[in-house]
């Protein structure tokens, strides 16, 4: 996709370490993501790659190493050698340039479909409620649910949910996508909606890291596939090289299970 | 499916294979007997009751009618509304920021929260009721100003704390004991992944609160508040022993007077039954707001 030219990285992990009580989910992880570029994240249940992800907005905080996106800190200000925790709001805006999509949606159930949608953009960054709306009907138009607008969450099938969630998402312009296994709770006939979605916005060129299992998905619409395992990156590489043929013992064993 | 298998032998087995088409058989539903001897049981129970009411002369409805509308009833059930109103408003005000204490990450805040839920609990709401119109025995002046310090405005307190608002203060404090566990239960039920979301979009801590925690709280919260509510709305009758025109310090003061005990206690109850109705229908359309969205 950006061949030959030069990017700038808009994800950098420097050898982030996380445990959780005694167990170590991340141990040393060292990864970059040039903007403009897709990056899927594979690997078995328990490797870490949905708490990397959650690191990357500092929904879960670092024991060790540092997390930049676009050139900042993630949840730390820089000083001479020290580094300050931010307040609370800090990073609450920080989150705002960075688009989060969960697993189980996570849509706020008691607001409606448009809601939903212009919470964030009013509240965080200020909005009319006037221009969050037009933004979020142009949004559902592009996820193709400009007629839910009006619909409740638990009124949506799942597939049309998580794309709610997507233009949820969206809505603050994010310069950088996380996706947390987005069709993991879906049935199996909704999942291409999804990922229909997604690849729209991959060829549009917006910068992501999509955590998945969905192989077809990764060798379509990745520039960099990661493989992880047991808190480690074991290979990393474009599609052609980690999935048609891996160097690694662990990732020829994972594939050979999910293909 | 047709009724092939083990037709009745008794009556008629006959009938079971007649070649009727399957979509014209007639469906007879289960009878309940026992239903309905209980039934009838109740009813008799019940109209006895209702026998009792109209003709024991003992009930005396005539002054039941005399007093039911009087002014003093009336203006007592205003006092009785307005000590339940403000109890409520104060005590689930300041229980919100008491559950909001418990939750938090401050070990301090959190065992000062534990230990006013305790405390207030613990002692009776007729002792504490006393403690308060007794306050001006122990401060004597109220002052406003630095802590330990001088202070810049001064109150008399016994001019201050009256017998209403001294009666207002320890209803809402008790209230808030039982609101900061009900607001901190309503608070837990919400799922973790809703301010997950709220936090992954920015949204501010506040605005988190108030936009998505509480209105989703608020579905398991509505139904054990309105029992508070309730509780209290008759709690207020404990306010009597502080000599405050509520609805039955009034009724006891009448019949101190007139001797008509029976009649007045029902004057006042029927008010508790009627107004606790209201409450109920009130319940009913403010959950019904909250369930904006859910399936059940």
């Amino acid at each position: 996709m950006s061949a030959g030219t030069v990017t700038t990285p808009m994800v950098e992990i420097k050898s982030v370490t996380k445990s959780f009580g005694p167990v170590e989910v991340l141990r040393g992880i060292d990864l970059t993501v040039r903007t403009g570029e897709v990056t899927v994240v594979l690997g078995p249940s328990g490797s870490g790659k949905s708490t990397l992800l959650r690191t990357i907005n500092h929904l879960e905080k670092v024991d060790g190493g540092q997390v930049s996106v676009d050139g900042s800190l993630v949840g730390y200000r820089r000083s001479g050698d020290k580094l300050y925790e931010l307040r609370e709001r800090e990073i609450l805006k920080q989150r705002t340039g960075i688009g989060f999509v969960f697993q189980n949606f996570h849509l706020f159930p008691h607001l409606t479909v448009l809601e939903n949608i212009t919470e964030a953009p009013v509240s965080a960054l200020k909005r009319s409620k006037a221009e969050a709306a037009e933004t979020a009907r142009r949004l559902l138009t592009r996820v193709g649910l400009a007629e839910k607008a009006g619909a409740y969450p638990r009124q949506l099938s799942g597939g049309q949910q998580q794309r709610v969630a997507i233009a949820r998402a969206l809505a603050l312009e994010p310069k950088l996508l996380l996706f947390d296994e987005p069709t993991s709770a879906l049935d199996p006939e909704l999942v291409g909606e999804v990922l229909d979605v997604i690849k729209d916005l991959a060829h549009q060129g917006t910068t992501m890291i999509v955590v998945t299992h969905e192989i077809g998905f990764a060798r379509e619409v990745a520039d960099t596939v990661v493989f992880m395992d047991e808190g480690r990156i074991v290979e990393q590489g474009p599609p052609s090289q980690v999935l048609d043929a891996p160097r690694h013992e662990r990732t020829k064993s994972f594939l050979s299970k999910v293909i | 499916m047709p009724l092939t298998s083990d037709p009745p032998l008794s009556k008629a087995p006959e009938r079971a294979r007649t070649d009727a088409p399957e979509a014209a058989l007639e469906i007879v539903p289960v009878r309940h007997p026992g239903r309905w001897i209980a039934s009838a049981l109740t009813a008799v129970l019940l109209a006895q009751f209702a026998h009792g009411l109209v003709t024991n002369p003992g009930w005396e409805w005539p002054v039941f009618a005399q007093y039911f509308t009087a002014e003093t009833i009336l203006r007592a059930v205003g006092t009785t509304l307005q000590l339940t109103v403000y109890g409520t408003a104060l005590g689930f005000l300041l229980g919100l920021v008491l559950a909001f204490m418990r939750l938090s990450d401050s070990p301090f805040l959190r065992a000062v929260a534990v230990g006013y839920i305790w405390i207030f609990r613990a002692v009776p709401l007729i002792v504490q009721l006393l403690f308060w119109f007794n306050l001006a025995y122990l401060y004597k002046r109220l002052d406003i100003g630095i802590p330990f310090g001088p202070g810049f405005v001064s109150f008399d307190t016994a001019g201050l704390v009256g017998a209403m608002s001294a009666a207002v203060l320890g209803l809402a404090l008790h209230q808030a004991a039982y609101a900061a566990e009900i607001v901190r239960g309503g608070v837990l039920a919400v799922d973790s992944g809703q301010t997950q979301a709220a936090a992954a979009l920015g949204i501010p801590r506040l605005r988190q609160l108030r936009r998505i925690v509480l209105p989703q709280a608020m579905r398991s919260i509505l139904p054990n508040a309105a029992n508070e509510v309730i509780s209290l709305f008759k709690g207020t009758s404990i306010v009597s022993v502080m000599a405050i025109g509520e609805l039955f310090y009034q009724a006891q003061v009448i019949y101190g007077r007139n001797g008509r005990v029976v009649p007045l206690l029902m004057v006042a109850t029927v008010w508790y039954v009627l107004l606790t109705g209201a409450l109920s229908v009130l319940q009913h359309y403010i959950e019904r707001h909250f369930a904006k969205g859910a399936t059940r």
